[in-house]
């Protein structure tokens, strides 16, 4: 076993997919000989050649419509989409197209694609490069959402993302790409993309957090822990499909909770684990539902990046708020 | 300095007369009389869907009335294991491939079984965002080309749909890639309201394969066999190697866009009125009269024989009961999410339902 970074996982779990199945390719904008623009597809066209490693002319909506057409006849296309600031040619294809084809044909052609991208801020990139647009893709049925924030994670989800029957947004926190180094075993082994991941247990508060924000709700779970406040972490890992369960029964026995989404605040989908709670949790809630996240502006540039972005001070702010009531 | 043509195909002049020594294929005059055939089936089916709109039994529907020539020559120069990917006026094709007028009219009145094709299994279901499907023919003929599989992939869409982008985009990744694939512009003269002069200033729309350096030419869209040969030579050149070719078929739309539309609005009846003498099947009939193969009995035969088939699917479309609610969920994903099946159980609950369980207390 080697400690690798997440975007190391990413290229392992490529691999490792194009290794036992022939069906999967990879496509999408400087993947092959760049091997693309984070070095996610490193090496991968010279192990499998350019008829499995594509590059696209520069063509978002065609990215995502050519995997609708290799998908459809039987190919399992992992297309790369540079950076979200582009993603959005290519909702057109997942909304209309990608996330319906199993419904409308009653179940005659399918869809098993996974859109790839790298998400989120925080690492002074320059303009559309460091938004979070995962609700967008939250919203549409018939899509998988998924966001890693380990190497760990990174791989076991890829893969399972790759083998799923249908299509999957699969979402890299930028900031993450390079952070940490963790133990990955090469074993081919898949993460479930219907569960949330409890990273730590606590009694006190839940922070429940996805991507980038994973980092920084550990490290307020450590600070709050210095205060005597023990905070359970939850890594919600697949948005869509949504592991209520998990999130319940946490929220269930620590009575509290801190939201954390780097994403604007209105329609983010904080919101909606909001909802669930208090659709299901309500009268286990000892505070209010407490949301951090980002601000309802546009994505600063780098420069007041810091300020826009939550972080453990904040989420620890808002635990330490709901700890005031009883 | 770089020189492109853009040539124009036709065969038989509006009244049937040849204008020229006529293809290979004009000369078995059971292929031509199969043609006219389907071109009928095709029309019958329109009025029919028509007339069931209109009497509150269909959905919204798209006409091809005027242009039957267009999808039936195509299709009937396709393989069966080649791909059709339509737009949605496009039933001309799918009839002569094995869609059924029963799935059909299940589409069109709004049930999704109607898509479950039980012939060409691996064709497209209909496409309504205007010209989104050009890059599923794209990664369609990618695979095709993969598997080195002599089999191509053909979209058909309007002239409207030449001024989007992924239609743009399509055609710049099949010419890159020399990807097996034919995409068809059924130009009707108009989208929607929208002449064809205020879509695209290009004197031809056939033209837009010259930037991204696929053959593009036009036909007479009215004429079926000179789209018949136009497809044959595009599916040829696609299934040998030779990539992809763009054809503009010239045709005009004599019906409203849909039940939904009113085309006074816009247009006037007089237009309407000149175009109709160009219409394909008159000129087909009138040729096949002349060579003595077809008779005002043959004729009469046809129309009978297709009206029956048509009535006993749209009497089959109207004795089908609709999908159970749980169908609105059992497809969405291979396997029912955990999340989703609260829902399924909500939408099944025989009242309103509250939910799932709510937590106890602490
Ligand atoms: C992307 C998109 N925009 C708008 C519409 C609404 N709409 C439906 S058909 C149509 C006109 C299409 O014209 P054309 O491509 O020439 O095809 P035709 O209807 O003439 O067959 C429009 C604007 C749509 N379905 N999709
Ligand atoms: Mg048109």
């Amino acid at each position: 076993m080697v400690e690798i970074t997440l975007i190391q996982a990413v290229t392992l779990a490529l691999a490792r997919a194009m290794e036992e199945d022939p069906r999967v390719l990879v496509l999408g904008e400087d993947v092959g000989a760049d091997g693309g623009v984070f070095r996610a597809t490193d090496g991968l066209l010279a192990r499998f050649g350019a008829e499995r490693v594509l590059d696209t002319p520069l063509a978002e909506a065609a990215i995502a419509g050519l995997s609708i057409g290799l998908a459809a006849q039987g190919f399992r296309p992992v297309a790369e989409i540079q950076f979200t600031g582009f993603i959005y040619p290519a909702i057109d294809q997942l909304v209309n197209h990608a996330s319906r084809l199993r419904t409308r044909t009653r179940g005659r052609i399918t869809c098993p694609m996974v859109l790839r991208s790298p998400s989120g801020g925080g690492v002074h990139a320059p303009e559309h490069h460091s938004e979070s647009p995962e609700a967008m893709f939250a919203h549409i049925p018939g899509l998988r959402v998924v966001i890693p924030s380990s190497p760990r994670r990174a791989y076991g989800m890829l893969l399972a993302a790759i083998r799923d029957a249908d299509p999957v947004v699969f979402l890299e926190p930028t900031r993450l790409y390079r952070a940490s180094r963790e133990d990955v075993a090469d074993d081919g082994a898949g993460l479930p993309l219907d569960r949330c991941f409890v990273l730590r247990e606590g009694t006190d508060t839940t922070l429940i957090a996805w991507g980038g924000m994973v980092r920084e709700a550990l490290a307020a779970a450590d600070a709050l822990a210095q205060e005597g406040v023990s905070a359970a972490v939850i890594d919600v890992a697949t948005l869509k499909p949504l592991d209520a369960e998990t999130i319940v029964a946490s929220v269930g026995k620590t009575g509290r909770c801190v939201i954390a989404q780097e994403a604007p605040l209105t329609g983010g989908f904080a919101g909606e684990i909001a909802a669930r709670l208090a659709e299901r949790g309500l009268m286990t809630l000892l505070a209010p539902i407490e949301r951090v996240a980002g601000y309802d502006t546009v994505m600063p540039l780098p420069r007041l990046e810091h300020l826009y972005l939550p972080n453990a001070a904040r989420i620890a702010a808002a635990a330490l708020r709901a700890m005031a009531y009883a | 300095m770089a020189h492109f043509d853009i040539g124009y195909r036709r065969c038989l002049a509006p009244d049937g007369r040849p204008l020229e020594a006529l293809p290979d294929l004009a000369h078995d005059a059971e292929t031509l009389i199969g043609l006219y055939r389907a071109m009928v089936r095709t029309r019958t089916f329109d009025a029919k869907a028509v007339a069931l709109q209109r009497t509150g039994r269909l959905g919204t529907f798209a006409s091809s009335l005027g242009q039957e020539a267009v999808p039936v020559g195509i299709a009937s120069a396709m393989c069966a294991e080649d791909v059709l990917l339509p737009s949605y006026r496009e039933h001309g094709a799918q009839l002569w491939r094995g869609v059924t007028p029963l799935e059909l009219f299940l589409y069109w009145g709004g049930d999704e079984r109607g898509s479950d094709f039980s012939g060409p299994r691996q064709d497209f279901p209909c496409c309504v965002p205007v010209g989104s499907h050009a890059p599923h023919a794209a990664g369609v003929a990618l695979a095709f080309k993969l598997r080195r599989e002599r089999r191509v992939a053909v979209a058909i869409f309007g002239d409207g749909a030449t001024s989007k982008g992924d239609v743009a985009e399509a055609l710049n990744i099949a010419g890159v890639w020399q990807l097996p694939a034919v995409f068809v512009v059924t130009n009707n003269q108009w989208a929607i309201s929208v002449p064809r002069r205020r879509q695209s200033a290009a004197e031809t729309l056939a033209q837009k394969a010259v930037a991204a350096g696929i053959p593009g030419e036009q036909v007479d869209g009215n004429d079926v066999i000179a789209v018949r040969q136009a497809a044959a030579a595009a599916l040829e050149r696609a299934r040998t190697g030779g990539g992809a070719s763009l054809i503009e078929a010239v045709t005009y739309r004599l019906a409203d866009h849909t039940t939904a539309d009113d085309a006074s609005r816009y247009r006037d009846d007089a237009e309407v009125s000149r175009h109709w003498p160009e219409e394909p099947l008159i000129r087909l009939r009138a040729y096949l009269a002349k060579i003595g193969r077809w008779t005002k009995d043959d004729e009469e035969r046809l129309l009978a024989a297709t009206a029956a088939e048509i009535d006993a699917a749209a009497s089959a479309y109207l004795a089908t009961e609709p999908q159970p609610p749980e169908s609105m969920f059992d497809y969405t994903f291979a396997r029912l999410p955990t999340d989703l099946s609260g829902q399924r159980a909500q939408a099944l609950a025989p009242v309103p339902a509250t939910g799932p369980e709510p937590m106890t207390a602490r």
